[in-house]
């Protein structure tokens, strides 16, 4: 187990090596002249020429590159363009919004997914089936700043029950995060019905039923234990979605969390700001990932040994 | 047991019958997607829909941009079957001439995607060792940045507008693609007619396009079918956060986006472009699925 782990840390250096210098490269993309961008349109020349020292644009690329992650590592993060405090201060007070806001959607969804996959495999073809299916399908398929929306309107407009967006009370919570779960309810849902439509096919399953034992303990104690496996890898791949959804559904909630700064940051071109976002983004997918993948090792002991 | 001894038995005779009735592989596929309802139904929706997307400017009731301020914020009528926004433009109008713009950007964002994900996916499985190394990092430091935070990033570089949703919607789709044609280009690369080919002297581009691309074919369909919805939801959106369409564009999530201050007076605004979208997509789901069951049992989801 323990040369399991190792592994598979080492296997995601080169992951990380490969995202530092795209996300480093990030400034480097932009059309034109990013020492010009980041100053802004009415920014005199020597405006400008400051600017690109103060990034170290002046500088070979691969010099550029080393000071960037050392810099990294030192946990600065350059300073924000639009109100010049130090960026790790910007994300540090964003990120334990967005990190539960995450957590509570996917907490519901994962529970309410297996339960409609659970149901609709047991009940194949019957209505609870094609209900359930039907709903999944259409879980995928709504916009989720619409279902956001629309929410605002009914609990928060028209019954006041709930604010309309912010993060002050537990009940700040709920609206976002069922928005926000709503899709990757949907997608545990259809996988967690498929996975296990598989797994009681299986001859185990059989032999389970045969030797007495009744439904209920063959569906849930061996055939959704043997199904959990690929559900948890799908799982894991749906935190990148809520990652993703966060963005947007803060935005509509008005939620303090680091979706609603990367938009606020695209719209003001606060460059430092993006490119910090994206690399923290992308470090704790990578990092989920490995988690899910450490995880799949303890349900599944073939795995360690391949 | 005796129930399942039986259901195979009948599951057994009917695919002997279909066997025997059919003839080309399109008339079995089209046999089981027909069965499909849900996905039959949905086909011909689209279709109704692309019928839209080229007509619909031309016959809607109203002008999509001339404001009208004797009716502002109207709420559904008989004239107004949508009701009206801010500036007393019909949203129904708006609506179906939006079909256009989600259509379009849904089928071509996917396309070049597709495209970009199948020239790389073929060469990876194709060639393997160092090739399928290094376009296999590229994809994994590209699905790195989960869902839409990659076409933001994008946008970010590109700057907001349309075209550059299409973009940045494509290149999100070239890792996925590249991983599902690199893996059937493995299955098929093993198999033995690709063997015969290759001992005949064939060149590699002759055995990639002429033999191993046809097999790839049907899971890049379903694939492709299957991201032109979550393709329209992430263009609209990136319209709704102000980084794809601007208004005065109709574009489904742009006029959502433009709704919101009047969620409290004019729900209407809102729910009309939304439940557009949602219809939209579902369609495209529904299709999709219904495509993966009759082309390719063994993809789930």
């Amino acid at each position: 187990m323990f040369r399991f782990i190792i592994k598979r840390i080492l296997e995601i250096i080169p992951i990380l090596f490969l995202v530092s210098i795209f996300i480093f490269m990030f400034v480097h993309m932009i059309p034109g002249d990013p020492a010009r961008l980041v100053a802004g349109v009415d920014a005199t020349l020597a405006d400008v020429e400051l600017v690109r020292e103060e990034l170290g644009l002046d500088k070979p690329i691969v010099e550029q590159y080393f000071t960037y992650m050392k810099n990294l590592v030192q946990g600065d993060l350059g300073k924000s363009l639009k109100t010049g405090r130090a960026v790790s201060e910007e994300i540090g007070a964003r990120f334990m919004p967005t990190f539960w806001l995450t957590v509570w959607s996917m907490a519901w969804a994962v529970i309410i997914g297996l339960l409609i996959g659970v149901v609709s495999a047991t009940k194949r073809n019957k209505w609870q089936d094609y209900f359930g299916m039907f709903g999944a399908v259409s879980g995928l398929s709504l916009p989720s700043f619409w279902l956001g929306l629309m929410l605002i309107q009914l609990f928060a407009v028209k019954l006041g029950w709930l604010p309309t967006g912010g993060m002050e009370t537990w009940k700040s919570f709920i609206l976002p995060a069922f928005t926000l779960g709503t899709g990757v309810a949907a997608v545990v849902a259809r996988f967690t019905r498929s996975s296990l439509m598989d797994v009681l096919k299986e001859d185990y399953i059989r032999t389970g039923r045969s030797k007495g034992l009744s439904e209920r303990k063959v569906t849930w104690g061996h055939g959704l234990r043997n199904a959990m496996i690929p559900v948890v890898t799908m799982t894991g791949l749906q935190f990148g979605f809520l990652l993703g959804g966060s963005v947007v559904i803060e935005t509509v909630f008005s939620w303090p969390g680091l979706g609603k700064l990367l938009i606020d940051s695209v719209a003001y071109r606060d460059y430092p700001v993006i490119q910090a976002e994206m690399l923290i983004f992308a470090l704790e997918f990578i990092v989920i990932n490995l988690i899910v993948d450490l995880l799949y090792g303890i349900l599944n002991p073939q795995i360690r040994y391949e | 047991m005796v129930e399942l001894k039986l259901t195979k038995k009948e599951a057994y005779m009917q695919q002997s019958m279909e066997n025997i009735k059919s003839n080309t592989p399109f008339s079995e596929f089209w046999r089981k997607f027909k069965k499909q309802k849900l996905a039959f139904v949905s086909f011909f929706f689209i279709l109704f829909l692309i019928a839209l997307a080229i007509v619909g400017p031309f016959i809607v009731p109203y002008d999509i941009a001339e404001p009208d301020y004797n009716n502002v914020l109207t709420g559904p009528t008989a004239e107004h079957w949508a009701g009206t926004d801010a500036y007393g433009r019909d949203i129904f109008s708006r609506i179906v001439a939006g079909t256009q713009i989600s259509l379009y950007v849904g089928l071509t964002s996917v396309f070049l995607g597709a495209l970009g994900g199948t020239f790389f996916g073929l060469i990876a499985g194709y060639y393997g060792k160092k090739v399928d190394a290094i376009i296999m990092r590229g994809c994994d430091v590209l699905l790195a940045f989960p869902g839409i935070l990659l076409a933001i990033g994008i946008i970010a570089i590109l700057g907001p507008g349309l075209g550059n949703v299409i973009i940045a919607v494509a290149i999100f789709s070239v890792p996925v693609f590249a991983r599902i044609v690199r893996s059937s280009t493995l299955a098929v690369k093993s198999t033995l007619y690709v063997e015969a080919t290759k001992s005949i002297g064939a060149v590699p581009r002759r055995i990639i396009w002429k033999h191993i691309f046809p097999g790839t074919l049907s899971s890049i369909i379903v694939y492709f079918t299957m991201r032109i919805g979550s393709a329209i939801l992430t263009a609209a959106s990136l319209s709704f956060l102000g980084l794809g369409a601007q208004p005065p564009s109709p574009e489904w999530g742009a006029m959502l986006s433009g709704g919101r201050d009047y969620l409290n007076i004019a729900p209407h605004v809102t729910i009309f472009p939304g439940l557009a979208i949602f219809i939209t997509v579902l369609a495209f789901n529904l299709l999709g699925d219904g495509l993966r069951d009759a082309l390719d049992p063994k993809i789930k989801d």
